[in-house]
C-alpha cells in the first residue's frame, strides 16, 4: 500500500490544480458562449455545456485511471499503441464519418472519436521511446531520419482526411528534437521556411523578394558585424540585378518583371556565393546560399500552388489563409472575432453579458473561437489571466520535464509541452487575426470530448511518469 | 537531470514567451487602447445586415432589357431583442393575422434567440414605406432589402428560366450558398448563375435599445459591400421572340432560329409557354404547381426536350450523304410512278413530273427517289455489309449534331436518337436485317428522332455549306469572355461542294418554278430556301415541320419549326417560318392575310384553319 500512498504524494498537485482550473474556465465559457434562455441550467445535458460536463467527468476518470497505470506500461506499449493509431488513421479514411468535408471522425454509438487527436499522444510516446533507447545520438542522420518518419507518418494520413490543422500540430515535435540536441540552425530554418511558405502566398512576389534580400543582408551584418563587407555585398548584388534587368530590356523586353527579378536576384546571390567562397568568408557563403534557397523555395511554393494543386485544394488553402472570396467567409469570421474580443475592453462586459458571441456573430464560438467569449466577457484582464495561466502551465511542465531522470519521461514531457504550445499559439493567434484560420482547439477550454480526453491523457501520463521519477526507468 | 543541452530549456522558454508577449501586446491594443472596438453602452448591439447583391440584368441582342430587378423587403426578427409590442397595429400594417405573428415568432425562437429569422417575406415597397416610420415601436424587427426578378416584356419564359430560394439540398451541395439566397433554377438564370449572382456583402450597424440604427459600426470598417452580378446579353432578338410566341399562340410546338455564321440563337420558342412573372416571389410555389399540373405541360421546353421524327425535312441530309459517298451525282435520276414498291412494302409518293434528279427530288419531296438512294447506299458493295453501310450513314448523320446533346448553354437538353446498328441486331438478329427494313429512315421516319434545336442546327450547317457553331444563347457577358467553344467551327462530314444541288432543291421548293412543296413560304427578294416535312405521329394528327434559311447566299437566319398535330408542313410550319424570316430580315411583315390565318389557327382547341393545300 505504501507505493500507492507514495504515488498520490508524488503527483505534482500544482499542475493538477491548474488543469482543473482550466477545464472549469472552459466549461463556464462554453456555457456563456452558447447560453440559451430556454435552457438556463449549466447542467442541462441537451446543451453543449451539459455535454462538456459529462466529458469533463469522464476525462477526470480517465486521468485517474492513467495515474493508476504502471509506468512500464507506457514505455512498453508506446510502439504497439503508435501502430494501432496509424491503423486507425488509415481506417478512418474508409470508415469514418465526413464532417465539414473532412473524413476524420469515427462514430461509435453516438460518440464521435477523432483518431488525429490521439495520434499526437501516440507519436509523443513513440518518439520518446525511440529517442530514449540505447543512447541514440540525434546527430546521426539515420536516427534523425527515423525520428522524422515517426513524427510525419501520421501527418501523411491526417492530410489525406484532409485535416490541415491537426497535421500542422506535428511540426511542434521539432521543438522536442531541438531540446534533445538537434542543431539550432535546423530549428531556425524550419521556423523560417514555415513563415516563408505562408508569406509567399500572402504577399506579392516583389515585396517578398525585397523582404528576403533585406533580411539576408541585415542578418549578415548582424552575424558578422562587418559593415563594410555587408555594404560591398549589397552593391555587388544590386549591380548584378541591374545588369540582368538591362539585359532583359535589350533582348527580351516582354518577359514578366517577376521572372526578370527572380533571375536577377538568384544570379546576384550566386555571384555573392562564389565571391564568398573565393575569399573564404564562410558566414557570407552560408547567407548567400540561404538567400538562394529561400528565393527558390518561395517561388516554388507559389508555383506549386498555382500549377500543381487541384482547384479544391487551392480553395482549401485559400480558406486556411483567409483568402476566401466570400465576404461572409473566413475574413468575416476573423472580423467578428476581433470585434467580440475588442468590445470586451479592460474589464469585460461580465459573465453572460457578451453580446457579440451571444448573437452568434462569431462562428464556432464554443470550439475553435472560444477565446472570443473570454475576451469579450472578461476583457483584457481576463485575457491576461488566461495567458498567464497558460505560460505558468508551460513553464511548470518544462520544470517538471527537466527534473526527470529518465530520457523517456523528459522527451515525452517536452512532446506534451510542444503540442500544448502549438495549440495555444495557433488558436489564440487565429482569434485575434495574426495567424491564418486553422481549426484546432484551445487545450482544456474548447468544447469537444475527443480533444479534452486527448489533452487530459497526454498531461496525466506525464504527471504519472513524473510521480514515478524516483523509481527511475533508464 | 542535467545534460549537454539542458540550457536549451531557457531558449525554449523564450520561444514560448515571445508569441505570448506579442499576443498580450496585441490584445492590449485591441481591447484597451483602440477605442473603436468598444461599444458606447452595454445595451447597444451590433446588427449584421446581409447585403444581397442585385442579380445581373439580362439584355437581348439589340440591348433591349429582358430581365431587371425590383426591390422588395424581407421583415426579419431577432427573438432575443423583442419587447412587448402592439400586435394589432403590427398585424394591420402588414395585413397579417395574430396567429401568423405568434407562429412565426415561435418558429424564430426555436431556430435561435439571437440570430435573425425571416418573419415575413417580400413586403412591397408600399407596405415598407408605412412600416418603416413605425418600426421604432417594434424592437427586434428590422427590414432586409432584397430584389425580385421583373420582366418588362412578357416573353421567353423558357429561355430565361426562373430564380428561387436555395433549398437544403443545394446548401449541402454548394457550401457558398446559405439559407435565403437565390439561385437560378432553369434556363439562362441557371446556366449563367455564376455570372449573374454577384457576391453577398455585410453591413454592421450599431442599433440602440429602441431598435434605431445609430449608424455604421466604426465607419464601415467591417462592412463588405455586395458586388452586383454581371449583366449578360443574350443572342435572342426580343422582337422576333415575341413575334414567334405570338404566331405559336394556341399551338403546341417549337420554333428555333439560329444565326448560321455564329451559332447564336435568335429565337427559341416553346409553345405553350407561360408568363415569366408567374414564377417570381411568394406566388411562385402556388403558380408552379398549377403550371406543372397543366395537361399541355407549359413548363416543358419543347425546343430542347421534345423528341420528334425528323420527317421529310431530313431527306436533304440523305441527299447530301449520297453525294458525298458517290452513290449518285446531281444528274442521277429515278422514275417515280407515285409510289416505291418492293414486294409487299409500298411507300407512297404524291403525283409529280418524273423522273427527278436530286434538286428536283428535294423540291417535290419525292419519296421514291430517297428510298432508292438510301437503299443503294446501304447495299453498296464497297462497304462489305449492310451493317457497315448503315454505320457510314449514321456517322454522317451524327456529324450534323443529331443524336447527341449539342451542349450549348442550356440545361436539360435531350439528345434525340440516331439508332445504332446494335439496335437492329437486337431487333432482327445480328446481320439479319436488310436495307429494306430500314427504308423509313430514307424519308426521316423510323427510329430517327430529333429535337427542334437539333433540326435548326442541322439547317444552319446546310446554310453554312458544311459546318456549324454550337448553338448558344449568350452573346456577351460583362467583365468576362464567352465560352471559346462557341467560337469553334464543327465540321460536318460532307464536303462543301455537295451542298449546291441540295440547296437548289430547297430554293425551288419555296420559290418554284412549277410546284414546290413550300410555296407558301416564298417572299420575293429574300431567297428563302426550305424543306417541309410531315412528321408521322402515331398518337394523333401528324406534326407540321419546316426547316429553312435565308437568304440563299450569305444566310442570316436558319430556322426549324415544329407545329404539333398541325398536319402538312406546308400549311402551318412553312408560313410561320416564312413570316419570322421576313420579320427578321426586313423588320416588317407584308402578308397580313397569311399572318391572320396563322394567328387564328387553333390546334389546342381543335379549331383548325381551313387549308386548301395538299402537299408534302
Ligand atoms: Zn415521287
Amino acid at each position: 500500500m505504501s507505493r500507492r500512498i507514495n504515488l498520490w504524494a508524488n503527483i505534482d498537485w500544482i499542475t493538477v490544480m491548474v488543469y482543473l482550473l482550466m477545464i472549469i474556465i472552459g466549461w463556464v465559457s462554453i456555457y456563456s458562449a452558447v447560453y440559451n434562455d430556454d435552457h438556463q441550467s449549466i447542467f442541462d445535458t441537451s446543451q453543449r455545456y451539459g455535454k462538456q460536463l459529462i466529458w469533463m467527468i469522464a476525462a477526470l476518470l480517465v486521468g485517474a485511471a492513467v495515474l493508476m497505470t504502471d509506468n512500464k506500461f507506457f514505455f512498453f506499449f508506446a510502439y504497439p499503441f503508435y501502430t494501432f493509431t496509424i491503423f486507425l488513421l488509415i481506417a478512418v479514411l474508409f470508415l469514418g464519418t465526413e464532417v465539414n468535408a473532412s473524413q476524420s471522425w469515427f462514430n461509435f454509438a453516438g460518440i464521435q472519436i477523432q483518431p488525429a487527436e490521439f495520434a499526437k499522444l501516440a507519436t509523443a510516446l513513440a518518439l520518446a521511446q525511440y529517442l530514449s533507447t540505447t543512447k541514440r545520438k540525434i546527430h546521426d542522420v539515420r536516427n534523425l531520419l527515423t525520428a522524422g518518419v515517426i513524427i510525419f507518418l501520421p501527418v501523411l494520413f491526417i492530410l489525406l482526411q484532409p485535416d490541415v490543422g491537426s497535421s500542422l500540430v506535428f511540426f511542434a515535435f521539432i521543438l522536442v528534437l531541438y531540446r534533445e540536441g538537434l542543431s539550432g540552425y535546423v530549428l531556425f530554418l524550419m521556423i523560417l521556411f514555415g513563415v516563408l511558405s505562408v508569406l509567399a502566398l500572402l504577399m506579392n512576389e516583389i515585396n517578398m523578394l525585397a523582404l528576403l534580400v533585406g533580411t539576408s543582408f541585415v542578418s549578415y551584418f548582424a552575424v558578422s558585424g562587418k559593415f563594410k563587407v555587408a555594404f560591398k555585398a549589397i552593391l555587388i548584388f544590386f549591380f548584378c540585378v541591374i545588369i540582368v534587368l538591362l539585359f532583359f530590356r535589350l533582348f527580351s523586353p516582354d518577359t514578366v518583371l517577376d521572372v526578370q527579378l527572380i533571375i536577377g536576384a538568384t544570379g546576384g546571390s550566386l555571384i555573392l556565393l562564389l565571391l564568398a567562397l573565393l575569399y573564404r568568408r564562410n558566414n557570407a557563403a552560408m547567407l548567400a546560399g540561404l538567400l538562394i534557397a529561400a528565393i527558390l523555395y518561395t517561388y516554388s511554393v507559389d508555383y506549386v500552388f498555382d500549377n500543381v494543386l487541384m482547384p479544391h485544394q487551392k480553395s482549401r488553402i485559400n480558406i486556411v489563409l483567409g483568402f476566401d472570396d466570400d465576404p461572409l467567409g473566413q475574413s468575416y469570421n476573423i472580423n467578428q472575432s476581433k470585434i467580440a474580443i475588442g468590445s470586451g475592453g479592460l474589464a469585460g462586459k461580465g459573465f453572460l453579458q457578451g453580446t457579440q458571441t451571444k448573437f452568434n456573430f462569431v462562428p464556432e464560438q464554443s470550439t475553435d473561437f472560444i477565446f472570443c467569449t473570454i475576451g469579450e466577457e472578461w476583457g483584457f484582464a481576463g485575457s491576461l489571466m488566461l495567458h498567464a495561466l497558460f505560460i505558468f502551465l508551460l513553464f511548470r511542465l518544462i520544470y517538471l520535464a527537466e527534473r526527470q531522470r529518465s530520457h523517456f519521461a523528459r522527451i515525452y514531457g517536452y512532446s506534451v509541452i510542444a503540442v500544448f504550445f502549438f495549440h495555444i499559439v495557433i488558436n489564440i493567434g487565429m482569434t485575434i487575426g495574426v495567424v491564418p484560420v486553422i481549426g484546432i482547439p484551445l487545450p482544456f477550454i474548447s468544447y469537444g470530448g475527443s480533444s479534452l480526453w486527448a489533452f487530459t491523457i497526454m498531461l496525466f501520463i506525464f504527471l504519472k511518469l513524473d510521480a514515478g521519477r524516483m523509481g527511475s526507468l533508464r | 537531470m542535467k545534460d549537454r543541452y539542458s540550457n536549451r530549456q531557457y531558449i525554449i522558454g523564450a520561444i514560448f514567451l515571445l508569441p505570448v508577449m506579442f499576443f498580450i501586446v496585441k490584445l492590449f491594443f485591441l481591447q484597451v487602447i483602440d477605442p473603436s472596438y468598444k461599444l458606447s453602452a452595454s445595451s447597444n448591439v451590433l446588427r449584421n445586415v446581409t447585403q444581397y447583391p442585385s442579380r445581373g440584368l439580362i439584355y437581348d441582342r439589340n440591348g433591349e432589357l429582358l430581365v431587371l430587378n425590383q426591390p422588395v423587403y424581407d421583415l426579419m426578427v431577432v427573438p432575443g431583442q423583442l419587447a412587448p409590442f402592439d400586435t394589432a397595429e403590427f398585424a394591420q400594417i402588414l395585413e397579417i393575422d395574430k396567429d401568423y405573428i405568434d407562429s412565426e415568432i415561435r418558429k424564430a425562437r426555436e431556430y435561435s434567440m439571437f440570430r435573425s429569422s425571416v418573419f415575413l417575406k417580400q413586403i412591397s415597397s408600399l407596405t415598407y414605406a408605412v412600416l418603416q416610420e413605425k418600426l421604432y415601436k417594434f424592437p427586434g424587427f428590422y427590414v432586409q432589402p432584397r430584389t425580385l426578378r421583373n420582366y418588362p416584356r412578357d416573353i421567353a419564359a423558357h429561355v430565361l428560366g426562373y430564380v428561387g430560394e436555395v433549398n437544403r439540398r443545394i446548401i449541402t451541395e454548394k457550401p457558398d450558398y446559405s439559407q435565403g439566397d437565390y439561385i437560378g433554377i432553369t434556363g439562362v438564370e441557371n446556366t449563367y448563375e455564376e455570372e449573374l449572382r454577384g457576391e453577398k456583402g455585410v453591413n454592421v450597424f450599431l442599433v440602440d435599445v429602441h431598435n434605431r440604427i445609430m449608424g455604421s459600426y466604426q465607419d464601415g470598417r467591417f462592412d463588405a459591400p455586395a458586388v452586383v452580378g454581371n449583366n449578360i446579353t443574350l443572342s435572342i432578338d426580343a422582337v422576333i421572340q415575341e413575334y414567334g410566341e405570338k404566331l405559336m399562340q394556341n399551338k403546341i410546338g417549337s420554333i428555333v432560329a439560329i444565326e448560321p455564321a455564329t451559332g447564336e440563337i435568335i429565337s427559341l420558342v416553346s409553345a405553350p409557354s407561360y408568363h415569366p412573372e408567374l414564377l417570381v416571389g411568394r406566388a411562385r410555389t402556388r403558380n408552379f404547381s398549377q403550371l406543372a399540373g397543366d395537361t399541355l405541360n407549359p413548363l416543358f421546353n419543347r425546343a430542347l426536350m421534345a423528341h420528334y421524327p425528323a420527317g421529310s425535312a431530313f431527306k436533304v441530309i440523305n441527299g447530301l450523304i449520297a453525294l458525298q459517298e458517290g452513290i449518285v451525282d446531281e444528274y442521277t435520276d429515278y422514275i417515280c410512278p407515285g409510289h416505291y414498291t418492293v414486294g409487299r412494302l409500298t411507300v407512297r409518293c404524291r403525283y409529280h413530273s418524273s423522273p427527278k434528279a436530286l434538286s428536283g427530288a428535294v423540291q417535290v419531296s419525292c419519296n421514291t427517289y430517297f428510298c432508292h438512294i438510301f437503299r443503294n447506299l446501304l447495299d453498296h458493295p464497297k462497304y462489305g455489309s449492310v451493317t457497315n453501310g448503315f454505320n457510314v450513314w449514321a456517322d454522317h448523320v451524327r456529324s450534323f449534331g443529331l443524336g447527341e446533346r449539342l451542349d450549348g448553354d442550356f440545361p436539360n437538353e435531350l439528345r434525340g436518337n440516331v439508332p445504332l446498328a446494335s439496335y437492329y441486331d437486337r431487333f432482327y438478329g445480328e446481320n439479319r436485317w436488310r436495307s429494306l427494313q430500314l427504308v423509313s429512315l430514307a424519308i426521316g421516319q423510323g427510329e430517327l428522332s430529333v429535337t427542334p434545336i437539333q433540326m435548326a442546327n442541322m439547317t444552319a450547317a446546310i446554310a453554312n455549306r458544311g459546318y456549324y457553331f454550337t448553338p448558344h444563347i449568350l452573346k456577351s457577358i460583362e467583365n468576362a469572355e464567352i465560352d471559346k467553344a462557341f467560337r469553334e467551327k464543327t465540321m460536318t462530314s460532307i464536303d462543301s461542294v455537295w451542298f449546291e444541288p441540295v440547296i437548289e432543291g430547297m430554293f425551288r421548293a419555296v420559290n418554284g418554278p412549277d410546284g414546290g412543296t413550300a410555296r407558301l413560304a416564298e417572299v420575293r427578294g429574300l431567297d428563302i430556301c426550305g424543306k417541309t416535312g410531315t412528321a408521322e405521329n402515331p398518337h394523333g394528327d401528324d406534326h407540321s415541320v419546316f426547316i429553312g434559311f435565308a437568304p440563299r447566299d450569305n444566310p442570316q437566319i436558319a430556322i426549324a419549326v415544329y407545329a404539333e398535330n398541325a398536319g402538312w408542313g406546308s400549311t402551318m410550319a412553312a408560313p410561320i417560318a416564312s413570316l419570322i424570316i421576313e420579320k427578321y430580315l426586313t423588320g416588317s411583315v407584308s402578308r397580313k392575310w397569311l399572318e391572320d390565318r396563322i394567328l387564328s389557327a387553333d390546334f389546342i382547341n381543335r379549331v383548325i384553319a381551313v387549308s386548301d393545300e395538299q402537299e408534302n
